[in-house]
Formats: C-alpha cells, sequence, structure tokens
C-alpha cells in the first residue's frame, strides 16, 4: 500500500517540475465555468505553495463567485488574471537595498538554519562589486565555526571583518564594529547574527541589544534589518517573522533557498500582514546567486508561469 | 493564533446534542475542521486528504461515548490515527552487527545535519559506543571546521581529508580508519543539496554505495511546509533512508511535515530536536507530536518548560513559603520572572487544552507583567514584606514612582491579598492539595 503512495508521489514530483499553469488549465480543461472539482484543483495547487489556508480559501472564494455560476469565455486567462491580481496586491513593490548612508548598517537575522551567513556573504560580494568598502561583523559568536565560515567570505569577496573570539558577547563584536567602520571611511556593514528560533526569549533579548548598541553608536542605524526566511519553510514562517517583526522593526525580507521546488508562498501571508516587503530573493550556493526580488517574477513562477 | 481544534468541534456538535451515532452526516463538518488544523500544521495537502478519509472510514458507526461528547470523539479517533501513522512505538536505531558501523546524515541544506551528527555521537558515546565523525560536506564553508569544533567539544575523534578530497573518498577514509583504529560507529556528516540537484543526489548515493551504512538519517526542520514530500520522496527514492530526526521542534511550529514525510516514505522518525546544545536529541514521541499538529494543546511540553525555568530548590521555598503564608511580592516577582523565562504567554496558553477558550478576550499582553514589575520595584523592601501598611500616600507615591496610576496599584495589592488568602486555605491540610505554581491574572 505505502508502495503505492510513494509512486503517486513520484508522479507528483514530476509534476512540480512541470508547469502549473498546465495543471490549471488542464484542470480547467476548457469548461465555460467553474465546477466544485476544478476549484478543489486549484485550492491544491495554491495550498501545495504554502500560500497558506485562509488566503487560499479566500482565493477559492473570489474565482467561485466570479466563475462559479454562469457561462463565459476564457475562463482559463480569467483565473490566472484574477489570482495574479489579488496576489499581486498583497505583496510590496521593494526598494532596492541601497547604501546611501556612510557607513550603511545592515543587520542580518533568522532562526538557525535559514542562510543568514551565505546571505551576509553574498551581500558582502554585491556591494564589493559595485566598489563599496564593505566590512563584515561576526556576530554569530554561537556556533561552532560559524566565524570561520564567515572569513572565508571576506577573503572571497575582499570585505573586512571585525571577529572576536567563540563564545564572545555578540553586541560587543557589533560595537568593535561600529567603531572601526567609521575610522576606516567603510561603505556598508553587515553584521551577521547567530541563528535563534523566534521562541526563545532570551536569545530575541541579546538581539535587540545589538540592535541597541548599533543605534547608539551610529546615528539612524541599523539601516536595514533583515530577515531571512527559508522558502521551504511552512506556515510557521508567520510566527517567526511576527516575533521578530515586534522585537526589532524588520525593514525587509530576504527569501532564501527559492532554487528548489518549494515556491515560498508563506511570504504573500507575512507581507500582506506585516507589511515587510520581500527585498532579495536567493537562488543558490553561489556568490551571485542573490537577486532583487520582483513580485510579478514571483507570482508568474508561484502559479508556474514562467521561471525566474 | 492556535485554535483550539476541541473548541471548534464542540461548536459543530453542539447542534447535534442527544444523537447517540457518529453519522456520515454530522462527521463531515468536523472533518472540515481537522482537515483545516491539519493543513494550517503544514500537513501536504494530499496527506491531509487521505488521512481525512481513512478516519472517517473508522469513526463512521461508531457508537458515542457517554462520558465524552461527539466532538472530543472524532478528535480521540483522529489523534489514535495519527498516532499510529507516525509510528505507534518507538524506533530505536539498529546498531547490530559487527564493527564498524556506518550512520549517515542526509538532507537539505539548513536541516541541521551538522549539528544532528553531533548530537548523535554524543549519545552514542554515552551509551558505551565509541564513535568517529566523519567531516564529508565540502561545499559549505568552514563546515569541516564545525564538526571538528562539536567534536573537540563532546570530546569524540573527527576524521577530515585533505582539502580538495572528493566526499567519497572521505568516507571512505572514515570508514579505514574506525576499522583501524576499533571505533564502532562511524558518523558521516554529508553536505547539504537539494533534491533536484542530480550531480549531488548523485554523489551522495556514491557514498552510499561505498561505506554500505546501516542507517541513513533524513535530517528535516520541522517548521517545513507543503515541500516536505517532494524533497522526502526524492531523498528516499534516490537513498532509501531508514529513519528520519526533526529539527528544531522546541519552537512553536506544529510540525506537520513529520506526517507527510512519515506517510509518503514509511520511514519511522527516530528522533527530534530541542535544543543548540549537544545533549538536545531526543527520542521521538508520537502521541505528543499528533497532539501538537492537531494545536490540542501539549500539557507535557508545558510541564516540561516549567521544569526547565523553576530551579527545584526555589520551588520548594516557594512551597514553604506558600505553607506558611509568608508570602511576599518579592516571591510575586519572582515567580512572574519565572513564569515569564518559560516563553511568550500566549504560546504558554496555547499549551494548556482550553485554555485559549477560557482566557479569550483578556489582555495578556507582556506589558501587564511590566507594568506589575514596575509597581513592585517601586515599593519598599518593608512594604514588599507587609502589604498591610500600604496607605494612601504610600500608594500615590508607588504610583508615581513606577509610571502607574493609583487605580492600578490598588489593583495590584487587591490581587494580591487575595491570592494570599487563597493560599492560606490551601495551604490547610486536606483542602487544596499541592500547589507549586499559582496562576495569577
Amino acid at each position: 500500500m505505502l508502495g503505492g503512495f510513494l509512486d503517486k508521489f513520484k508522479a507528483g514530483l514530476a509534476r512540480t517540475r512541470e508547469s502549473v499553469v498546465d495543471r490549471i488549465r488542464e484542470a480547467v480543461g476548457g469548461k465555460p465555468r467553474l465546477d466544485e472539482e476544478t476549484l478543489e484543483e486549484i485550492e491544491e495547487i495554491l495550498i501545495q505553495a504554502d500560500i497558506g489556508v485562509d488566503t487560499s480559501m479566500d482565493l477559492i472564494e473570489r474565482l467561485r463567485e466570479r466563475y462559479g455560476d454562469a457561462d463565459h469565455e476564457e475562463v482559463e486567462q480569467g483565473v490566472f488574471d484574477l489570482l495574479a491580481r489579488e496576489l499581486g496586491s498583497m505583496l510590496t513593490v521593494p526598494t532596492p537595498i541601497a547604501s546611501t548612508h556612510r557607513p550603511t548598517i545592515i543587520l542580518v537575522v533568522g532562526v538557525n538554519g535559514a542562510g543568514k551567513t551565505t546571505t551576509v556573504g553574498k551581500l558582502a560580494k554585491r556591494f564589493s562589486d559595485d566598489g563599496k568598502k564593505v566590512m563584515i561583523a561576526a556576530c554569530d559568536t554561537f556556533r561552532a565555526a560559524a566565524i570561520d565560515q564567515l572569513e572565508i567570505w571576506a577573503e572571497r569577496t575582499g570585505a573586512d571583518i571585525v571577529r572576536h573570539q567563540a563564545g564572545a558577547d555578540a553586541a560587543s563584536v557589533a560595537y568593535d564594529a561600529m567603531e572601526a567602520a567609521v575610522a576606516q571611511g567603510i561603505d556598508v556593514v553587515l553584521i551577521d547574527t547567530a541563528g535563534r528560533l523566534h521562541t526563545k526569549v532570551n536569545l530575541m533579548e541579546e538581539l535587540k541589544k545589538i540592535q541597541r548598541v548599533v543605534a547608539r553608536t551610529i546615528e539612524g542605524a541599523p539601516h536595514e534589518t533583515l530577515l531571512v526566511l527559508d522558502a521551504t519553510t511552512g506556515q510557521n514562517a508567520v510566527e517567526q517573522a511576527r516575533a521578530f517583526h515586534r522585537d526589532v522593526s524588520l525593514t525587509g525580507l530576504v527569501l532564501a533557498k527559492l532554487d528548489g521546488t518549494a515556491k515560498g508562498g508563506v511570504i504573500v501571508a507575512v507581507t500582506h500582514e506585516l507589511d515587510v516587503p520581500v527585498r532579495l530573493v536567493g537562488l543558490g550556493e553561489g556568490e551571485d546567486d542573490l537577486q532583487p526580488f520582483d513580485p510579478e517574477h514571483f507570482i508568474a513562477a508561484l502559479l508556474g508561469r514562467d521561471n525566474i | 493564533m492556535f485554535d483550539q481544534i476541541s473548541d471548534k468541534l464542540e461548536g459543530v456538535f453542539k447542534k447535534l446534542r442527544g444523537q447517540g451515532k457518529l453519522t456520515e452526516a454530522n462527521i463531515d463538518e468536523a472533518l472540515r475542521e481537522v482537515r483545516r488544523a491539519l493543513l494550517e500544521a503544514d500537513v501536504n495537502y494530499k496527506v491531509a486528504r487521505d488521512f481525512i478519509k481513512r478516519v472517517k472510514e473508522r469513526a463512521l458507526g461508531q457508537d458515542v461515548l457517554k462520558s465524552i461528547t461527539p466532538g472530543q470523539q472524532v478528535v480521540k479517533v483522529v489523534h489514535d490515527e495519527m498516532v499510529v501513522l507516525l509510528g505507534g512505538e518507538q524506533a530505536p536505531l539498529d546498531l547490530t552487527g559487527s564493527p564498524p558501523l556506518v550512520v549517515m546524515m542526509i538532507g537539505l541544506q539548513g536541516a541541521g545535519k551538522t549539528t544532528t551528527a553531533g548530537k548523535l555521537a554524543l549519545q552514542l558515546k554515552e551509551k558505551g559506543r565509541t564513535p568517529l565523525l566523519v567531516a564529508a560536506d565540502v561545499y559549505r564553508p568552514a563546515a569541516i571546521d564545525q564538526l571538528e569544533v562539536l567534536g573537540e567539544s563532546i570530546d569524540v575523534g573527527v576524521y577530515r581529508a585533505p582539502d580538495g578530497t572528493d566526499p567519497v573518498e572521505i568516507a571512505r577514509g572514515g570508514l579505514e580508519l574506525a576499522k583501524a583504529t576499533g571505533l564502532d560507529t562511524v558518523i558521516i556528516d554529508t553536505a547539504g543539496r537539494l533534491h533536484v540537484d542530480d550531480e549531488r543526489m548523485d554523489e551522495v548515493a556514491r557514498i552510499k554505495d561505498a561505506v554500505s551504512p546501516r542507517e541513513i538519517l533524513f535530517v528535516a526542520d520541522g517548521a517545513t511546509g507543503q515541500d516536505a514530500v517532494t524533497a522526502a520522496s526524492a531523498f528516499y527514492e534516490q537513498l532509501v533512508f531508514t529513519g528520519v530526526v526533526l529539527t528544531r521542534l522546541d519552537s512553536d511550529t506544529r510540525g506537520g511535515a513529520a506526517l507527510s514525510i512519515r506517510e509518503v516514505t514509511g520511514v519511522p522518525i527516530k528522533y527530534i530536536g530541542v535544543s543548540e546544545k549537544p545533549d538536545g536529541l531526543e527520542v521521538f514521541h508520537p502521541d505528543r507530536l499528533a497532539s501538537r499538529i492537531l494545536g490540542m494543546g501539549d500539557i507535557v511540553t508545558l510541564v516540561e518548560k516549567a521544569q526547565d525555568a523553576v530551579d527545584e530548590t526555589q520551588a520548594r521555598q516557594m512551597q514553604k513559603k506558600l505553607r506558611t503564608a509568608s508570602f511576599t511580592f518579592d516571591d510575586f516577582l519572582e515567580q512572574m520572572e519565572q513564569v515569564r523565562q518559560m516563553g511568550p504567554l500566549d504560546q504558554l496558553l496555547d499549551m494548556i487544552p482550553g485554555a485559549g477558550k477560557a482566557l479569550k478576550g483578556m489582555q495578556l499582553e507582556e506589558d501587564a507583567f511590566v507594568s506589575v514589575e514596575a509597581i513592585i520595584r517601586s515599593m519598599t523592601f518593608e512594604e514588599r514584606g507587609k502589604p498591610q501598611i500600604l496607605n494612601g500616600s504610600r500608594r500615590r507615591r508607588i504610583a508615581k514612582g513606577s509610571g502607574t496610576t493609583v487605580q492600578e496599584v490598588n489593583r495590584l495589592i487587591k490581587q494580591f491579598t487575595m491570592m494570599q488568602k487563597m493560599m492560606k486555605r490551601m495551604a490547610r491540610p486536606g483542602k487544596g492539595g499541592k500547589m507549586a505554581m499559582p496562576v495569577f491574572g
């Protein structure tokens, strides 16, 4: 019995690689209106993209109202347009990550394993390529060898690094980095922090302390506080974002690991609820695999109309 | 946020009271709520659909037990079925056979493989085995250093090969070293990889072929969404892993991915990760996770959290104080601190079955704690011990000092006095029973 189930999922896997547009087209099948079966099929597509139950059901309700009871022409196109429009209204068009202040301080936060350090490395590459003087503050003093991992990124990108020994007070690393950045005329300081579950009160306090220290040393800093979310994360991403936003006021999200089969649909609910835009997406382990977030592309990929 | 599914089902069944059997008509609406709970917990859409179908078959025609309501009964059927699906009994690591035996860690990037490898090594070492950690993640910068530091901290050897060595060769070299030095368990930490990365998937398959592992553990983040089925089935197809480790369950994630992975692969969940520390690896309890997925409240976890936060000696002292009714404002403050250490209040309440409903509409802001703390800290030491001396002018001074109003101060004093009275009553033998941690509002 299990074998049969697995086969079904193998087919499912092939299908996720296939375009979702085909699935919707198949489901609608040229019918002049949407019957319950078709609506259920569309609901499945939305939920499997991690868009969440509430949002998915809302969207289905809109589709039912519009195409459920009377015949229409070009239902397929109508379905796509309605979904794209509704989802688009929940996402904000982001401003790029700028380095207008001198130094510009960018604080990077998130739960363990989301992809913070890699994001910091890629950001360092990006700013270095733009001819900026970049400094990395290694405030993850907890995870074994996190500092070494950043050292390698610093070497690769030519960025400076401020580090203490493992186990040191994270806020004091941040403080030293601020002083050094001002003294050395650095353009951009990237602060890498330890991964922390949003439910750990004392770790969230530590993060607040880092932010306070930075704000005290440089006016208006941190200029950006970015939460890195793993695209494979499900509905818990909403809880994560809510907690981090409450404690350190996020200015943006980074959606990492979008190069897998996960669609990252949960960010629709996150941005909609917290009004914090996605600024960047991570598409791999390479130095250049960090790109600005484009809502239109994202929705097209979500609905399978296009690949990013 | 976590709707109490039992409460919802009570609503559904209210109108059906008095019906003796669970029928198709009265069960459908209830199962819609169950389905919703599953989807909110990130159980895969198809897995949830099939699961509901099975539960329906099981529940149909059952007699409604006298002692419980139909809603509770449906929840019970759902819960029991889920426990069965999650693997009714414990599945220990199979380490029988002639040593050295190989355990291989696999999974997506950031799932927690390296940390889990370290935790597992420590656990095996404590059980008297002699583990060797093998650092085969050559892609993530400093991943090998990370494993080395971990190995050092738990006093377990780490095999690392010169830079540029192929991961397959590293795995083979580790196994050879274990053979040569008489170590009995080899734990291989492989690099994180995407299931759609053919080259890397092929590589991990070659590692498997080279070292014939006894156990292959698929490590997955407990907060994984719908895609868990895709990743798990792709890894399973390629490697036929033998166990699953679900990490980061010490957060508020519902962990529905567990159900999805188990359903599509049939492989048991062997461990869960519950802390960043090297000893934070626990055996898996299907019943606890089932409650968690359903959002039914997890009283066991709550008790454990309380144990973590409350120092036992402190708790005993507190009990003595309660008995002799010498409970002061300072003690009040101390207890409040302990409750706060357990985590955000609304999350704690979610763990108590039924609390969500009972306390609905009450303001449970952390801010309330803050003003209570400010009021107590604005009292003199004498006042904290003897609240009866708090006259009007003292109360005005306290309100000023704490940035609150006299009304707020009055309210707190009233609550405190009531609590003291209550405690005196409960402290009398035979009347109340044990009470380690009074709840105050």
